[in-house]
């Protein structure tokens, strides 16, 4: 049924019709999905941010920069995300580093995969639990508690700052160590036997070889939690409880407390465009980093 | 090196073991364990909120994630046969769906939901012959597009990271011996990409089953799981709340290994 081997060109014409009409079926509901869900709901988000709050809560229609003239009043929201994400993407760097490096070269190569896996799993398992469970340890009945015991009283953990730090790291730990993982393990062993065979002491291979070459792999995790960071609102509303609360939190409050959703909506919008500006500025220093890499390589 | 290594991965699992261990204590203390019992699971599972809320969630993750894994899979395999440029709008939407915070997408659906609903109901009525016209709303089917929306770009970013790995040889092959493009397809494409299908599948049950905010945001008066988790935690931290943690814990464990096993093969066949 080799229908190529005997058709002249419309029976070729035919087939590319019934090949695009397939290409067309194949993607069809997926299109229709990220329109109706994804795109629509953008549109919609940015209509209500430029209109007005009506009387009795929800959106009326206007054109009105006002809500964007309001985005002050939330300054401290806005504040708290953009010092303590980027903060808690850089503690989980500092933690998550050392660990991507054991997994990948100093590892036995025997456990490697089980060590992997433990790392990756908590990732993919309910972030309210695990937060929960930190809930429970900072509460008035965990470590204070057990300090009170050995005549260490009124210590406060829960609602503060470093109790929303120590979330982030431990929520977002395996996201940030998979990609400094996965280019560590990509790197040439001959590399770092190369620099130590030319004398180089294991300090300066790792400064002037291991590290430079994992950038990239820093570079994604680094960006790929500060994103996450910037919308993130479990963490901050359990261990921040209230004291320490970031854009999400506002957004929460804004759509279902006070019900004001043309302010809720100017919000989200600048929320995406932080998003996307720290995207455009992860993605220029990777493509620095891959440039000088290039370089110092050839 | 090897302590503070050992030490992060307590610091990964003791909160958890923590969490497990007290859900087994026979007392209320919650810094005090008294003795090993089950009863917090016992009462957990009386409690019908918890039981409707735990089949919500299922009913919710397995719809969103078969929906997903299908049109995924289909725009996996579609896309490579697209021109550049509408690959290009593809691939970034994808990347969007992914990127954009929970939080976005839940008031983005929401509002657009509640605009649409607010045309088209008194539409509805309008036209409608009988007394009772249908009142579109939010609830299940809210909750499983916006989840279906994340998980359709895992699925299809999975699946094609796989069809990428694949031989085009052996599809040609498959084709100058006269197999139907369908055929080639059944008998060569779909059983290499099956495991990663399926690896697709549980990770966006996974995602579906755990996620909060999205939910929070488009779930009008239904309750999942994890909303209904969140709630209680609210009211005060339980035993009860530890025994369901653990089994949400358990459950999505299940899910993430099963995953894990079907991605691990594929990249052992992969690797030979």
């Amino acid at each position: 049924m080799n229908v190529r081997s005997n058709g002249p060109n419309f029976m070729q014409a035919a087939m590319n019709t019934k090949r695009n009409l397939v290409t067309a079926a194949l993607v069809a509901p997926a299109a229709a999905w990220l329109c109706i869900f994804l795109v629509l709901p953008f549109i919609a988000m940015l209509v209500f941010a430029f209109g007005e709050r009506a009387p009795e809560g929800g959106y009326q229609a206007a054109f009105t920069f006002a809500q964007f003239a309001k985005l002050p009043t939330r300054a401290a929201a806005f504040w708290n995300t953009l010092v303590l994400a980027p903060a808690g993407a850089l503690l989980c760097l500092l933690v998550a580093y050392p660990v991507a490096y054991y997994l990948a070269v100093r590892a036995n190569p025997r456990y490697r995969l089980i060590l992997v896996s433990l790392v990756v799993v908590p990732f993919w398992t309910s972030l309210l639990v695990r937060t929960y469970a930190w809930m429970y340890i900072l509460g008035s009945r965990g470590i204070p508690n057990l300090l009170a015991m050995i005549g260490i009283e009124d210590v406060r953990m829960l609602n503060t700052p470093g109790a929303v730090l120590l979330g982030i790291v431990y929520g977002y730990l395996p996201l940030m160590i998979m990609p400094i993982y996965v280019s560590l393990e990509k790197l040439d062993r001959r590399l770092l036997e190369a620099s130590a065979d030319l004398g180089a002491r294991p300090v300066s291979t790792f400064f002037g070889v291991t590290l430079p070459l994992s950038l990239p792999g820093v570079m994604t995790g680094v960006a790929l939690v500060t994103i996450l960071l910037l919308g993130e609102y479990l963490i901050p509303q359990l261990l921040g409880g209230g004291k320490v609360f970031f854009i999400g939190n506002a957004l929460v409050d804004l759509f279902l407390q006070s019900r004001n959703w043309p302010f809720g909506s100017a919000i989200a919008v600048t929320l995406v465009a932080v998003v996307v500006v720290v995207l455009m500025v992860a993605m220029r220093i990777a493509w620095k980093v891959a440039g000088t890499r290039q370089v110092d390589l050839v | 090196m090897r302590a503070f290594i050992s030490s992060v991965y307590l610091f990964l699992y003791a909160p958890i073991a923590l969490v497990v261990l007290f859900s087994f204590n026979a007392g209320r203390n919650a810094s005090e364990f008294t003795g090993f019992s089950t009863a917090w699971y016992g009462k957990a599972l009386a409690n019908t909120f918890l039981v409707s809320a735990l089949q919500n969630s299922l009913m919710i993750a397995f719809t969103s994630a078969a929906l997903a894994a299908v049109f995924g899979t289909m725009a996996a395999l579609g896309m490579e046969r697209l021109g550049t440029r509408t690959r290009a709008v593809f691939d970034a939407l994808f990347a969007a769906a992914i990127v954009v915070p929970g939080v976005v997408i839940g008031i983005a659906t929401l509002v657009a939901l509640v605009a649409v609903f607010s045309f088209v109901n008194p539409a509805l009525a309008t036209i409608w012959p009988g007394d009772q016209p249908p009142q579109l709303g939010l609830g299940y089917g809210s909750i499983i597009a916006a989840h279906g929306l994340f998980s359709m770009a895992l699925v299809t970013m999975i699946v094609k990271a796989r069809i990428a790995s694949l031989g085009r040889d052996i599809v040609e092959a498959s084709s100058d011996l006269y197999a139907t493009p369908l055929t080639t397809f059944r008998l060569i494409v779909l059983p290499q990409i099956l495991p990663s299908i399926l690896a697709g599948f549980l990770l966006a049950f996974t995602f579906s089953f755990d996620d909060f905010i999205i939910a929070f945001f488009v779930a009008g008066s239904k309750t999942t799981l994890p909303i209904y988790v969140f709630a209680s935690i609210r009211r005060g931290v339980t035993p009860e709340i530890n025994a369901i943690a653990t089994l949400v814990l358990a459950a999505s464990l299940l899910l993430i290994l099963t995953a894990r096993l079907l991605m691990g093969e594929k990249k052992s066949k992969s690797g030979e």
